[in-house]
């Protein structure tokens, strides 16, 4: 399963080695990783996506923990949370296609950044499927370059009536187990 | 340290010093009493400054994988943290083994090198080596000091890192432009970790549900691993397996924690442990794992562990629970703690049928090994704790001899079988005993060797004799390789006798005499008591004694790797 870990640590050289260490240490493949500084310039917050069943993920989380430099690991993936990924996509055109991926990007909500004679670079942000999916649109027109930066994610506030599709699945599927188990109580 | 009258640094405080000064003050201040190392010309200033400033002993080896094993014996035998010093380039990466070795074995290390200039980090600078990039996977944690206001503070990080929690070692690389700076020397009171907050005290919720499991069982058994020592909680151990009436298991780690001779003991488990400890394990239907990683020489096959039993696993270190074995009941915190916690809450039992089912397995399924008018490892293993009364402390290298040793001196105090026992280094026996007799002088301090272990650091031999250190140094010499042998005999069948033969072993008595120690060479069984005899009675000097022993002897029990129970191979 897809994890999205969320890890608060100091901000000094050799933390993200000892983190990249302990992955490939262990044998466990990081999807994405991204870095930056937060709200307080002494602490980064690093987001992992990796992949992994229950118990490799809960090893993980306990070996990041004990790490001397992290502060804090949260594996947001059992809670509501935002996440976002930025993409910069150099895709091949001509004078026929380019108004097809200009169309395209449209669809995305994209924004054309750079355009050359031969090429166009579009801007995308959003959940990492929305990317690709994009992606996979443009390919047929060749991507000459493409640039993802990982995933960031923070946990979400919101607590009204607002879901992702998969937070409505899973309601949608606790309904229908309870329905279940109601009527066989009835 | 109190800033009191009897504080050698109290003068200092607030003054400008030199770095190597800081540094060597700052030891003062963890109250360091020896620094085990090896000159090099980047480290000659600190000896310099350590011998002039301080009171530390220095004790130089001959090899630095020798330094930081010595280290480690010192630090296994006292629980005090090791401290050594190293020089840059090959003096750093040299300890690599020895640093590797205190990490899988919960050692704490303090670990000083040396390093070129900052300004010339990175430029492939004579003797230079990225050490910390080196030993990141092997230590706690490890430093590299670029700032000289850095030091003090990462000094005190790095001795509180390697002692707290779980220990392990700490590096702290040190630059040699640092030291050379001046600065105000004040010592923290405090570290700043804000990352960094073991858990000690055990959840009162997960206790009560331990209890509740224990309180309904009725073939409990307890498996004690070097946690207990390290937490010093045998008097907790003790009582709670004379109140559950729970037989004891020891781990490798663990020998020492309960005394062997003690009716609820059931001496060692694991591939080599006796047949009943396994078994018991295999019946339980309570196991009560204290401060064991539950390795894979412990458990063999994980699928088939103590599968009737609820699991209990008391670890300091989360990550060493459910990691090959899920709990049941996982309680993260200090083994003395959560034993204190625990106690009040379980139940007199008294599970008899039990425990004649265990004596009954004891006297079916004994230790055993085949008598020879020669010389056989357990026959000698036995005459030494016969003669010592267990009390000494026997440091033990890897190879058959120790598995013999671990079988049958039946430990009884903790502290007392100082091994490798996540690493498996050989050539650890000899140096590590260097750093015993620094420290222990109450009890003899035996180093049990193989032919061929006893070759990789024989050059501290010199060490031995610089220090006119009186440890007893035995070699079990059957000129072979034999524990390799007897893998390859069980478990692939084949023999590869070219690779098994010592085949330009040393004559170990000119060895002895070219270091200007005496020995004693013992071929036949009747010569074993008296010779260990003279060499215990030689108290105040160093003695080697080579026994020539049988060759294909295997040991037994044998639970080949990742096999289970069932797989027991008797003698
Ligand atoms: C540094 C290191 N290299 C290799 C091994 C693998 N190994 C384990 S025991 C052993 C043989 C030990 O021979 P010896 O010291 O003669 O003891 P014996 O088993 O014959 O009693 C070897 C090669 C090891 N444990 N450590
Ligand atoms: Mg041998």
């Amino acid at each position: 399963m897809r994890h999205t870990i969320s890890i608060l640590v100091e901000n000094k050289f050799g933390v993200l080695t000892r983190i990249a260490g302990l992955f490939s240490a262990k044998g466990y493949n990081i999807e994405s990783i991204s870095v930056g500084p937060t709200e307080d310039p002494s602490i980064s917050r690093m987001t992992i996506v990796t992949n992994g069943d229950d118990d490799q993920i809960e090893q993980i989380i306990k070996h990041l923990n004990k790490l001397i430099d992290i502060l804090k690991v949260v594996d947001l993936t059992n809670e509501p949370f935002v996440e976002r990924e930025l993409a910069l996509i150099k895709v091949k055109v001509n004078p026929y296609t380019r108004g097809d991926v200009i169309e395209i990007s449209d669809i995305f909500r994209a924004k054309v950044v750079d355009i050359g004679p031969t090429t166009l670079t579009v801007e995308v942000t959003g959940k990492s499927d929305k990317i690709t999916a994009m992606i996979n649109m443009l390919a047929p027109y060749g991507i000459v370059e493409l640039a993802r930066t990982g995933v960031v994610a923070l946990k979400r506030e919101f607590k009204g009536e607002v879901y992702t599709s998969k937070e409505i699945k899973l309601i949608k599927k606790k309904s229908r187990q309870k329905q279940v188990e109601d009527d066989e109580k009835g | 340290m109190e800033k009191s009258k009897t504080n050698p640094n109290k003068d200092f405080y607030g003054k400008t010093l030199m770095g190597i000064e800081i540094f060597v003050r700052s030891l003062i201040e963890e109250n360091v009493d020896v620094v085990f190392g090896c000159p090099g010309n980047a480290v000659l200033g600190i000896f310099d400054a350590l011998l002039e400033i301080s009171g530390i002993k220095i004790i130089l080896a001959r090899h630095e994988f020798g330094a930081v094993l010595s280290a480690s014996g010192y630090a296994r035998a006292t629980g005090k943290p090791g401290v050594v010093v190293a020089s840059s380039g090959p003096g750093a990466s040299n300890l690599v083994t020895g640093i590797a070795d205190a990490n899988m074995d919960s050692v704490p290390l303090v670990i000083f090198t040396a390093q070129v200039p900052t300004k010339l980090i990175g430029n492939e600078t004579f003797q230079e080596v990225d050490i910390v990039g080196i030993t990141r996977p092997i230590t706690k944690h490890n430093f590299l000091v670029t700032k000289i206001e850095e030091l003090t503070s990462t000094i005190k990080s790095a001795f509180h890192i390697a002692t707290t929690g779980r220990p392990g070692p700490v590096l702290v690389d040190l630059p040699r432009d640092i030291l050379a700076e001046k600065f105000t020397f004040d010592y923290p009171e405090k570290v700043n970790l804000r990352g960094y907050n073991p858990i000690y005290s055990a959840h009162s919720g997960q206790i009560k549900r331990a209890a509740e499991i224990i309180n309904n069982s009725l073939r409990p058994v307890i498996i004690a691993g070097g946690g207990v020592t390290i937490s010093n909680a045998f008097g907790e151990l003790r009582e709670l397996a004379r109140k559950i009436n729970s037989p004891v298991a020891t781990t490798l780690m663990g020998q020492g924690v309960y005394p062997e001779d003690d009716q609820l003991s059931l001496g060692m488990i694991g591939m080599h442990g006796t047949w009943y400890a396994n078994n018991a394990v295999n019946e339980s239907d309570c196991v009560i794992a204290i401060g064991s990683r539950l390795d894979e020489r412990v458990t063999g096959d994980f699928n088939k562990f103590a599968p009737k039993a609820k699991k209990i696993h008391i670890d300091i270190d989360p990550s060493s629970i459910s990691k090959n074995i899920k709990a049941d009941v996982p309680i993260v915190g200090d083994v003395k703690d959560a034993l204190k916690k625990l106690i009040p809450l379980v139940k007199n039992l008294n599970n008899e049928e039990w425990l004649s089912q265990i004596k009954k397995w004891k006297n079916e399924h004994p230790l055993k090994y085949k008598s020879t008018d020669k010389v056989s490892v357990p026959f000698v293993i036995e005459k030494l704790r016969d003669l010592t009364g267990a009390n000494a402390v026997i440091v033990t290298d890897v190879g058959q001899f120790q598995m013999w040793t671990a079988q049958f001196f039946k430990f009884l105090y903790p502290r007392t079988h100082i091994t490798s026992g996540g690493l498996g280094t050989m050539g650890f026996s000899l140096p590590a005993s260097i750093g015993v007799a620094i420290t222990v002088k109450d009890r003899p301090v035996i180093s049990i060797n193989g032919n061929r272990g006893f070759q990789i650091n024989l050059q501290e031999l010199a060490t031995v004799t610089a220090y006119n250190l009186p440890i007893k140094i035995l070699i079990f010499n059957d000129g072979h390789i034999d524990i390799t042998r007897q893998w390859q005999e069980l478990q692939w069948r084949k023999k590869f006798d070219e690779i098994l033969i010592d085949s330009s072993c040393p004559d170990f008595i000119k060895i002895a005499d070219a270091y200007g120690i005496q020995s004693f060479r013992v071929e036949m069984a009747n010569e074993v008591e008296p010779t260990l005899k003279k060499a215990l009675a030689l108290k105040d000097k160093p003695v080697l004694i080579e026994f020539k022993t049988i060759y294909e002897e295997n040991i037994f029990p044998y639970i080949p790797l990742g096999g289970s129970v069932s797989d027991i191979i008797e003698h």
